[in-house]
């Protein structure tokens, strides 16, 4: 089962027929016998460091964790103008990869990605496992706003524990540190900017509209203190995709993968391992 | 707005509840305000301004080109300074180019074109652009805007946010090739740059008064350096507030109250609106020299006393003497062919704002000119009104003129 003590992922780099170049965290079975492979994408808050739930589904899974562009310093942003390029920017990191339907993971802004790859191109891809994504849009429950959101109002938003998740989200900054703020802002304005193109300043692209198209069996994995997106949101995708399963994690936040990691990667490896 | 607005609401801009707003008090200030503006061109201001925000409790005046139209047809002279439409935020920018080309002959050629790319508050937040396209559609904008005045041929424009099979905009303005182009900025080097390229007046808008704005203007005179453009002073334009009494002790008398009024209550802006990510461009950021746009920067504003906002050169106050003072010192330093003079703020009442305008005209103002001897004449940046325009009733007269002549029968229903 899973093993949060799995060694640390690894750091390709891979073009995409368009021309961006990006790194993709990979890490797979030491006896390399892997159950299938996996492509999962991050939210848009990016990889917070460690990746624990990705190392934990690497020791059976064939893991591949593309960073988005914007969330490095890479570059190829610019070319991302709307959801479209998004989701075949997606798709051309796994036939870069050179992979035969893997199965699609998505958190958050990632999840929407991966919800509009399958319903794109259902046959190219295994399952799909969507953890909180978003994509949706419910008149009766308006999503927080995160663009005028203040630094700190960002953990207790995200997360189940806040000092837990604040530690997690400053990665260590010292805020006394002029330099190192700057350095914070810059990335941060770099990261949600890009985001903003598929987010601002509703997070609906009409995805609601093509996923009648997603017969890829799915899974949604939800925390039971999402606070961003709250349960009314999984109602929504379950009745949205036919067969969709629902798995919530007790005591998790928004940032479920980053704070029950385990937790989510057992129940992603009961839904893909049949 | 009310007394406690700062403790009971978080923003004056993009979420202040719209039930804080009265209409009948709108009808009083509307008018007030444009009466102010046209007596500014009676008593001998040059141009006479306005510009856009939208869901700001300051600010009231979402479509600009609805109050340049009132103005233009009660003033024959001044010039209409709309600073000025946020093009990205129409669809399609031709409205614009049409509304603007009107303005520009009913004004008879008076018309100053403002083309901002908009606050986040404005831009993003009301209007909801994506902060990271913003410029993008913005420079698309006027790409178009520009072609649509100068084209006189229908042409097809294929761009990325505006596609349209029959660009051929009826009115065209008067001015040509185009009415002066004048673009409010911060201090990106994008934006200076875009002044450039074009030759478009750069106007640097705060709140921050002269002393804070030098460290800008300085920045922008450099790039026109380096670009081996002229350093005519008519390239840059400045906004100031300013307040001018018999004496400064008068001054601070009249006016402190008001200005601090607006400095303390009216702006505070929610930090959170002042800057999605993707709105500035990562050079800009690097470069740090936007932190007094910034809503963190304004809200220190709101705790300044009446000595902090007269030292720190937010505001020039005072007997004419001082003003005058004063104002050389910033055209000098700052290097300005134009200065917008933030003459009405916050809950100043009419009879004082009168009061500071025409002491501005008649005992500061005209020692102003003529600073800039040596670009004497440079109107490059200048309307370019029609000798032969008309203005509001002069049609009328004709017609009756005409229709007295040939008849002499009586007109009794058009004298009433």
């Amino acid at each position: 089962m899973t093993d949060l003590q799995s060694p640390p992922l690894e750091r390709i780099m891979v073009t995409t027929r368009r021309g961006i170049t990006c790194e993709v965290l990979v890490g797979a079975p030491p006896s390399g016998q892997a159950e299938g492979s996996i492509v999962s994408f991050h939210g848009a808050a990016g990889p917070l460091g460690g990746e624990p739930m990705l190392a934990a589904l690497a020791s059976h899974f064939a893991v591949y964790a593309p960073i988005w562009p914007g969330y490095s310093e890479l570059g190829g942003e610019e070319q991302l103008e709307d959801m479209q390029d998004f989701t075949l920017h997606g798709a051309d990191i796994v036939a870069a990869l050179d992979l035969h339907k893997p199965h699609l993971i998505g958190h958050s802004m990632g999840g929407m990605v991966a919800a509009e790859m399958a319903a794109a191109a259902p046959g190219l891809f295994g399952r799909l496992v969507l953890i909180a994504p978003l994509g949706l849009w419910l008149d009766d429950h308006p999503i927080a706003d995160i663009y005028s959101l203040l630094p700190f109002e960002f953990p207790p938003l995200l997360f189940h524990d806040t000092a837990a998740g604040t530690a997690l989200m400053a990665g260590g900054l010292d805020f006394n540190d002029t330099e190192a703020i700057k350095t914070f802002l810059i990335a941060n304005s770099r990261r949600l900017g890009t985001a903003g193109k598929v987010l601002f300043p509703i997070p609906d692209r009409r995805l609601a509209k093509r996923l009648y198209r997603v017969t890829n069996p799915t899974l949604l994995v939800w925390g039971d203190d999402d606070k961003y997106l709250p349960a009314a949101y999984a109602d929504a995708w379950k009745a949205a995709i036919d067969g969709a399963q629902l798995e919530v994690i007790a005591d998790a936040g928004h940032m479920a993968p980053y704070e029950r990691p385990s937790e989510v990667a057992v129940a992603i490896e009961h839904f893909l391992v049949v | 707005m009310p007394d406690d607005f700062r403790d009971t609401e978080r923003s004056v801009w993009v979420d202040i509840p719209s039930r804080l707003f009265d209409p009948k008090v709108a009808n009083h200030v509307y008018n007030e305000y444009m009466d102010q503006l046209e007596y500014a061109e009676s008593v001998g201001f040059d141009g006479i301004g306005v510009n856009e925000h939208h869901q700001n409790g300051y600010g009231i005046m979402p479509s600009p080109n609805i109050i340049a139209a009132g103005l233009a047809r009660r003033t024959s002279r001044a010039a209409i300074c709309v600073i000025g439409n946020s093009i990205a935020l129409y669809n399609p920018p031709v409205r614009v180019a049409e509304e603007f080309a009107m303005l520009d002959c009913i004004s008879g050629g008076r018309l100053v074109a403002g083309f901002p790319v908009g606050t986040p508050m404005d831009t993003n937040f009301c209007y909801g652009q994506i902060p990271a396209l913003t410029r993008d559609k913005y420079r698309e904008a006027h790409d178009l805007i520009m072609r649509a005045w100068s084209d006189p041929e229908p042409f097809a424009f294929n761009g990325k946010y505006n596609q349209l099979r029959y660009v051929n905009i009826w009115p065209r303005p008067i001015q040509q090739p185009h009415p002066p182009v004048y673009i409010p900025g911060g201090g990106s080097i994008e934006t200076w740059d875009f002044c450039l390229d074009y030759d478009y007046n750069y106007s640097y808008l705060s709140f921050g008064g002269y002393l804070a704005g030098k460290k800008l203007l300085d920045g922008y005179w450099e790039r026109v350096a380096e670009r081996d453009k002229d350093d005519s002073p008519y390239r840059a334009a400045f906004a100031q507030i300013i307040a001018v009494a018999d004496t400064d002790a008068e001054a601070e008398k009249l006016y402190a109250e008001h200005i601090l009024y607006f400095f303390n209550r009216c702006l505070h802006v929610y930090p959170g609106f002042s800057d999605p990510a993707g709105y500035r461009t990562i050079s800009t950021i690097k470069a740090g020299v936007l932190d007094q746009f910034r809503a963190e920067m304004r809200e220190k504003w709101t705790r300044l006393t009446w000595k902090d906002l007269v030292d720190g050169g937010f505001v020039i106050a005072g007997g004419p003497d001082t003003v005058r003072d004063r104002m050389e010192d910033m055209i000098r330093s700052l290097r300005l062919g134009h200065v917008f003079c933030l003459i009405h703020n916050g809950n100043q009442p009419d009879w004082k704002t009168r009061h500071s305008t025409q002491l501005f005209a008649e005992k500061v103002m005209p020692s102003l000119r003529n600073m800039w001897p040596e670009y004497e004449g440079d109107d490059r940046w200048w309307i370019h009104p029609y000798e032969e325009r008309v203005h509001a009733d002069e049609t009328f007269k004709d017609a009756r003129r005409q229709a007295e002549v040939p008849s002499g029968t009586s007109t009794g229903s058009m004298d009433r």
